[in-house]
């Protein structure tokens, strides 16, 4: 795909999480499964921000917390910097914790609102053991509030104290403690309003290029993806339906759910919305429990032959590096 | 033309543990039949407050309206008595909420939820509230309605529960429908779908549609009028082109210019507004946005501007140099 020789960081190959679906309280059926994540497979270059992007249900969320391995995968491989990690037993997670973190998206949830900010931020430190003197954290804690755009003072605050996009660059500062490679960013801008997100979004183009880090950014938010990442995944129902380059995406978007989520987007211009003949897709996401045969897709396409019905479309590529899981697109 | 809902000099606070929050501070703005006006801001500028208080559903205590008067169809709502207003509420005057799962009653199917505003407001008797329901939810583009009329709300899916409230919003045949934040927490896709839905059922019944959205590209899609909100105030209103194209607030600039755009090319860096907002608590005398604003002047810090049309008739900034910004937004 690319032609640098370097081997991913990051290499996702047939993923799949299913979550049993139950029923009765004493003896418990497993009467069906949830596929979060049905067989997706994709790489990372070390220093590159890989967008995933769609709506609620479609298995971005799941999918970064594969690789987090705060779900163990029911199949598939993701190998981290030449490991296959999906599999690992929980003791052999810790040194790969270091490496991998997560900012959420919700900053006054995935604060402890009882703990001041400087023990919130700290105490990565102290669970892995990496700055065992009190002083030492201390001072690296100002360090991180200070590369995180906040006054070192605010180590003595509680969250509470704080403006939404303060506490999120506190969630930011959490992650950055370890040092590590590879961040997870799920969906952590969208809490945010519009004033302060672009603030954080700069941040975190800031310290990727300070600090060389490669970042996993979900999202829903399309322009806000375009702007950060250089590749983005679009996935629909578990599935990866379109991956390519974020401006060959957005300038020539080939899957049809794509092209659908292009167009549902408003842009903040009245001319050109008032210019433009938009027609909303029909229908809606169909359950992840009992999904549609073949293209999941197919239910809601405009562009769907019988065939769609039945067979699941292989992912190709189109264009270089532009894949597609469609047999009509292009 | 006569406005079907004029604001006047609005102000409506909060007492608070830490002081008193004047969460809609001097607001003003008209809604003509038929149109859609939008209320654009961030949390806390006092965008829902505004609606809340033209329907009367602001909880007192904490909160109060302390002055102004609301005009509806003739009507000084603020001075009507409460069952009067009841028969507004949900009346003339329909409501869809942000959330429809915690809008709507759980323990109640859709079907009776209809019903009960039309037995309330219109005194059918069930057998006609019944048909009209049906009617209702097919107007929304809900199919089989007769069997979604028997379910209850966690049977619906987020969008299927919003076309409910808007089904419910147009029960009464009303003049005016306050939509606040009515997307917000649906998926892109059925954003879409809803929205296109109030768009050709307000103009096809000829309904009026206030939308309080932090959405720009929303606005930009669906308003004709936008009034822009800073910290309890409007600090800019006019047509949408206007506002959209020729700024003449540093707030509304800096908020369009913040914006990571799809149909421009892409930015190297975001031009975001500095800053953080402003804490309600501790406004001065001066201009709410001054701290953050890359035109403040020492004026700025004395008085707070007021809303006025410097430029062109009818679009309105309140800032001392909307002048030099409209020649600016020229030249850019």
């Amino acid at each position: 795909m690319s032609s640098s020789p370097a081997p991913p960081l990051l290499d996702v190959r047939g993923l799949r999480m299913h979550f049993p679906v139950t029923e009765g309280i004493v003896s418990r059926r497993t009467i069906g499964e949830v596929k979060a994540v049905d067989g997706i497979d994709f790489t990372m270059q070390r220093g590159e921000t890989l967008g995933l992007v769609g709506e609620s249900g479609c298995g971005k969320t799941t999918t970064g917390r594969c690789i987090l391995r705060l779900e163990r995968p029911t199949a598939g491989a993701i190998i981290y910097d030449g490991i296959d990690i999906a599999a690992l037993e929980q003791k052999h997670l810790r040194p790969l914790r270091r490496r991998i973190q997560v900012v959420f998206q919700d900053p006054y949830s995935s604060l402890n609102p009882r703990m001041k900010v400087g023990e919130i931020i700290g105490e990565p430190m102290k669970v892995h053991g990496i700055e065992p003197s009190a002083a030492k954290r201390t001072a690296r804690v100002r360090e991180l509030l200070h590369v995180c755009g906040l006054n070192p003072r605010f180590a003595d605050r509680y969250p509470h104290e704080m403006s939404g996009g303060q506490r999120q660059r506190v969630g930011i500062a959490r992650a950055l403690a370890l040092e590590p490679e590879f961040i997870v960013c799920d969906e952590a801008v969208s809490a945010l309003d519009v004033s302060i997100q672009a603030q954080v979004i700069n941040l975190l183009e800031d310290l990727r290029a300070q600090f060389h880090l490669t970042y996993l950014f979900i999202a829903h938010d399309l322009s806000v993806v375009r702007h950060i990442c250089h590749r983005v995944a679009v996935m629909y129902l578990g599935r990866i339906v379109e991956l390519a380059d974020a401006d060959e995406l957005f300038s020539n978007p080939l899957h049809p759910y794509t092209q659908a989520l292009l167009a549902a987007v408003p842009v903040p211009d009245p001319a050109f919305e008032s210019a433009r003949n938009f027609r909303p897709v029909q229908g809606e996401v169909p359950s992840p429990i009992n999904p549609p045969s073949g293209c999941v897709f197919h239910p809601r396409c405009p562009i769907s032959v019988t065939a769609c019905r039945s067979a699941r479309p292989d992912t190709h590529a189109l264009r270089p590096g532009h894949f597609v899981a469609c047999t009509e697109a292009g | 033309m006569e406005p079907l809902l004029a604001i006047r000099d609005l102000h409506t606070e909060f007492r608070t543990g830490t002081g008193i929050v004047r969460a809609v501070d001097g607001v003003s703005w008209d809604v003509g039949p038929g149109e859609t006006v939008a209320i654009v801001g961030e949390s806390g500028s006092g965008k829902s407050v505004t609606a809340l208080s033209v329907l009367r559903l602001i909880a007192a205590p904490p909160g109060r309206i302390t002055s102004g008067q609301i005009w509806f169809d003739g009507l000084d709502l603020l001075q009507l008595p409460p069952e009067a207003m009841r028969t507004v509420r949900g009346g003339a005057i329909g409501m869809v909420f942000q959330e429809p799962m915690t809008s709507l009653n759980p323990v109640l199917t859709i079907g009776r939820q209809i019903t009960e505003t039309l037995e309330q407001h219109r005194d059918l008797d069930r057998g006609a509230a019944y048909k009209r329901a049906v009617e209702l939810l097919v107007m929304v583009g809900i199919a089989d309605a007769a069997r979604r009329l028997k379910q209850y709300p966690h049977q619906l899916s987020g969008g299927m529960r919003q076309r409910v409230m808007i089904a419910i919003a147009l029960a009464c045949e009303p003049k005016l429908i306050i939509a606040d934040e009515p997307t917000t927490a649906l998926d892109v896709t059925i954003q879409a779908q809803i929205l296109e839905l109030m768009k050709s059922l307000t103009r096809r019944l000829g309904v009026a549609l206030v939308i309080i959205t932090h959405n720009l590209g929303v606005v930009a899609r669906y308003a004709n009028r936008v009034n822009v909100m800073y910290a309890g105030r409007v600090v800019e209103s006019g047509l949408a082109g206007d506002i959209y194209h020729h700024p003449q607030h540093p707030y509304t600039m800096a908020l369009l210019r913040s914006v990571p755009r799809l149909d421009r090319p892409r930015q190297a860096r975001l031009d975001p507004v500095e800053g953080q907002p402003p804490d309600l608590t501790r406004l001065d005398a001066g201009c709410a946005f001054r701290p953050r604003c890359r035109f403040a002047l020492d004026a700025c810090a004395e008085a707070r501007p007021a809303l006025t049309a410097a430029v062109v008739p009818g679009h309105m900034s309140a800032c001392f140099r909307a002048e030099d910004l409209a020649i600016l937004g020229e030249a850019a």
